[in-house]
């Protein structure tokens, strides 16, 4: 018989309750997201009255999650890095060689002179004037080893290391180079968080792609050449003493020197000394500030051992120029008039105030042990993220009405129930959005859309088979019965299989595609829960105030 | 009155002429590989990298103009299209402008691209540029597999749920339906000539769903018929359980494309290509979860009597596979 018991009533009517209560505040959206905005300020920096009336816009026992727009409908910027992770190795192998050359000096007698040989950039090699003693060689090296700190490398150690003639290959072990690598990201992830962050936009998305990329998404910037700048960087500022001063860039720089063109200076390269004095991760600060003329600069501070390293330096070096490198080119090379030794210093070079302000920004967040290469990258501007809502906004209406008169025009009394049911499924569709904190996209508008024409579906299948059923001579409350009964199992194998393709849209896509295939699911979980639960309980209710002789479907 | 789309009762046949429909398809999906192969897909940027960049102006698009202004660059491939929407204010004039992957680029770099802005604002001062999107080559080559994966993982996915839900004969028809409706939608995007990106594959996916949903609603009618009817011929059961649900399968094409074309005429510009693949595939799909994938059903046979090893009565392959 048509009957549902009062507590499975009370659990529908509950959760159609608190599935609409949850899609009410995207309704309201840019009040509810004023009042999270304040809330979020007065938890930071303390409560203003600006704030606290802001706060008090949206009631404090609402539920205030919001869907959040996609870049797409809000604008902003989408990169797609990929962390060059072999820079790590060379730097590595950079500093593994003072070790090696300190390991093989005390063995002279057996091993003979030793002398670093260039090679590819993810090996050092080492030349040893005595062929002889290469196994005393090796075993000297291999000594240098260390256990690889991974869950993975268990077992193996940092370096592998060969014999070749008279050349010792030292490599990093597969282990290794995958533990570095791993760090290598996680590091670069921390940086480029740190920059996104330091110039507050709201919500930026950075987060692990693969191997080795880095998805950074940040709604509201400008253009993504911006947030290339913000980030591109590597902002590895160096210290370094100068050897000479140069107008030809070809100059051969000697032994243990390099040669790096000048920031502003056309044709004007400096000879400086390989080994900094002091690199930028020893700076406790950076801030945008102007110089004694006006002109904008960048003050920092070192930390403790920065600031003596320095101070030292430049008390033993009065009357000579040093130049401040960022990234391989030297922003400027100013003479030591005295020893400076209260940690902190300027820099200036021909900055404007946005240049000065980034600048500071990088030292601040600290340099990137990488470089990164760009792979893809989306820039979509507000006015067409806010074109594409209205579009979507004026399509869905349209769609909703003519579905709605379609319904009504076929199925009569049935037809309208299914249309609330169908208003009921787009409410939860936007409660279930919103608890889960998904991402509203434009393709997931298309999918609402068509979630609109197909969530009919299982009513149809319903209403068609209440039909048959009076045609075959059922009473009404016999027929409505059956017809659930009987358009369960297509309801559910149709259903299933659309959300198997949701799933698989939802595993293997990215970006927007994954933002269809999540109001798609939602969608087809919603409006079966609609059909065999909500329908079914406005038609049993009906039918018990009615009680119809005959029933018109 | 209620609106009827198809009469109350209805007894067609829908294999009279299965040799027609299935020529017909036959014919269309040939159609659609030569197409494939012949014109080739419009590939946006997702699939072979490169830089597209829309462009919006208070003046009426250029498009000579662009041209002009971008040729002294020597970008290689350059495309510009003038993009038309209802949704468009009178003044608001709308290119989109494809630019392939530059050697030695990845994603598009800054100075690149400020060159051809300002050289850009030299055609036209008052243009503003409210997308950019850039993929680079190794990206692209990774998302084409992807998506093929995609593709391949849903139509395996389903096959084995057919599989398992019904038997095996239904699982076939129902793929064969599936690839049919895809390799169409592929064919006319080859023929129209519109861009076919990740949002496309999308449409794809959910085109497979679609159709799959009309052919699983036919197909539980059909399960249902064949153990009320023992001894009925499978193909009056077939043509009985197409019948009973033929009121049902026009109702929800037609709300699904109201919604659709709603969508199509009134959701701008960006959404257009992925909208129109869905309307197709509602159309093919309906079409194909009773001409192909029923008609693949009648040919296979079902094994109606689990007593006997043999049971194939009423079909004329029936020992083929036993």
């Amino acid at each position: 018989m048509l009957q549902i018991s009062l507590w499975k009533r009370v659990v529908i009517w509950a959760l159609v309750a608190l599935g609409l209560a949850y899609a009410v505040p995207n309704a309201f959206y840019s009040r509810v997201e004023q009042h999270n905005d304040a809330v979020a300020e007065i938890e930071l920096y303390g409560a203003t009255a600006e704030r606290e009336a802001d706060a008090s816009a949206w009631p404090e026992w609402a539920p205030s999650n919001l869907v959040n727009l996609g870049l797409d409908l809000r604008g902003g910027a989408h990169l797609l890095a990929e962390v060059q992770v072999a820079d790590v190795y060379s730097a590595r192998m950079d500093a593994l060689w003072p070790e090696v050359r300190n390991a093989l000096r005390g063995e002279r007698a057996t091993i003979g002179t030793i002398r670093r040989q260039d090679g590819p950039e993810d090996e050092l090699r080492v030349r040893i004037s005595e062929a002889d003693g290469m196994p005393r060689a090796l075993e000297l090296v291999r000594a240098l080893a260390q256990p690889v700190v991974s869950l993975t490398g268990v077992g193996s150690t940092d370096i592998e290391v060969a014999g070749q003639d008279d050349i010792i290959i030292v490599t990093l072990s597969d282990a290794e180079k995958l533990a570095t690598d791993d760090r290598t990201i996680q590091q670069s992830l921390e940086i480029i968080r740190r920059r996104v962050d330091e110039v507050g936009t709201r919500e930026p998305t950075i987060q692990r792609q693969g191997d080795t990329r880095i998805l950074i998404q940040v709604p509201g910037i400008g253009s993504a050449s911006e947030l290339k700048e913000l980030i591109g960087k590597t902002a590895k500022l160096t210290f370094h003493p100068v050897v000479s001063r140069t107008g030809d860039g070809a100059t051969d720089p000697g032994p243990r020197n390099v040669i790096y063109p000048s920031l502003d200076e056309d044709g004007v390269f400096y000879v400086l000394e390989q080994t900094p004095t002091v690199t930028g991760e020893e700076l406790n600060d950076a801030q945008p500030s102007f110089d004694q003329n006006g002109q904008p600069a960048v003050t920092f501070r070192f930390n403790v051992s920065g600031a003596r390293k320095f101070c030292e330096y430049t008390g033993e070096n009065v009357g000579q120029p040093f130049a401040i490198v960022l990234d391989s080119e030297v922003i400027s090379a100013p003479r030591i008039n005295e020893a400076i030794c209260g940690g902190s210093g300027i820099i200036t070079g021909n900055f404007d105030i946005t240049e000065s302000t980034n600048l500071a920004v990088l030292l601040r967040a600290g340099a990137l042990p990488a470089e990164l290469e760009y792979v893809e990258e989306r820039t979509i501007g507000p006015e067409l993220g806010q074109d594409s809502i209205d579009a979507g906004k004026v399509a869905s209406v349209i769609a909703f009405a003519g579905v709605l008169i379609f319904m009504a025009l076929s199925y009569g009394l049935f037809g309208i129930i299914a249309n609330v049911a169908l208003i009921l499924n787009v409410g939860l569709i936007f409660g279930l959005l919103s608890m889960i904190g998904a991402t509203l996209t434009l393709p997931g508008i298309a999918g609402i859309v068509l979630t609109i024409g197909m969530a009919v579906d299982a009513n149809v299948l319903v209403f068609e088979r209440i039909r048959e059923e009076i045609k075959a001579g059922r009473g009404p409350a016999r027929a409505i019965e059956l017809g659930y009964e009987k358009a369960l199992s297509a309801i559910l194998d149709a259903n299933i299989t659309t959300f198997i393709t949701a799933l698989i849209l939802f595993i293997m896509g990215s970006g927007p595609v994954r933002g269809f295939s999540v109001t798609l699911g939602l969608g087809i979980l919603t409006s079966v829960f609609t059909a065999i639960f909500v329908t079914r309980l406005m038609i049993v209710i009906w039918f018990e105030r009615r009680r119809p002789k005959a029933l018109e479907v | 009155m209620r609106l009827r789309l198809v009469p109350a009762e209805t007894n067609w046949d829908f294999f009279s002429k299965t040799s027609i429909t299935f020529g017909f398809s036959a014919l269309l999906m040939v159609a659609s590989v030569v197409a494939f192969f012949v014109i080739g897909l419009n590939f946006g940027i997702d699939f072979r990298g490169g830089t597209t960049i829309r462009t919006e102006s208070t003046q009426a698009v250029d498009v000579g103009g662009y041209r002009d202004a971008l040729a002294p660059l020597n970008l290689g491939d350059v495309s510009i299209t003038e993009v038309f929407d209802v949704n468009f204010r009178d003044d608001q004039h709308v290119s989109q402008i494809r630019i392939e992957a530059q050697e030695g680029e990845e994603a598009i770099t800054p100075e690149t691209m400020a060159v051809i802005q300002d050289a850009l604002r030299g055609a036209d001062p008052a243009i503003t540029f409210p997308s950019v999107e850039s993929v680079g080559p190794k990206v692209s080559g990774e998302l084409v597999l992807t998506a093929i994966y995609a593709v391949l993982a849903a139509i395996a996915a389903v096959l084995v749920y057919i599989w398992l839900r019904f038997e095996w004969q239904f699982s076939l028809g129902a793929v064969a339906a599936l690839v049919h409706d895809v390799v169409l939608t592929i064919g006319v995007f080859a023929v129209v000539q519109i861009k076919f990106d990740l949002a496309i594959i999308a449409a794809l996916l959910t085109i497979v769903g679609y159709s799959l949903n009309d052919t699983v609603v036919v197909f539980d009618r059909v399960r249902e018929n064949l153990r009320r009817y023992k001894k009925m011929d499978l193909k009056e059961v077939l043509n009985l359980s197409i019948n009973e649900t033929l009121s049902r399968t026009v109702m929800t094409s037609v709300t699904t494309l109201i919604a659709l074309i709603s969508l199509y005429i009134l959701g701008g510009d960006v959404i257009r290509g992925f909208v129109f693949a869905m309307i197709w595939g509602v159309i093919v799909g309906t079409y194909s979860s009773v001409f192909v994938a029923s008609a693949i059903l009648l040919r296979l046979g079902v094994k109606r009597d689990w007593s006997k090893p043999d049971a194939n009565a009423g079909t004329q392959f029936a020992n083929v596979d036993a």
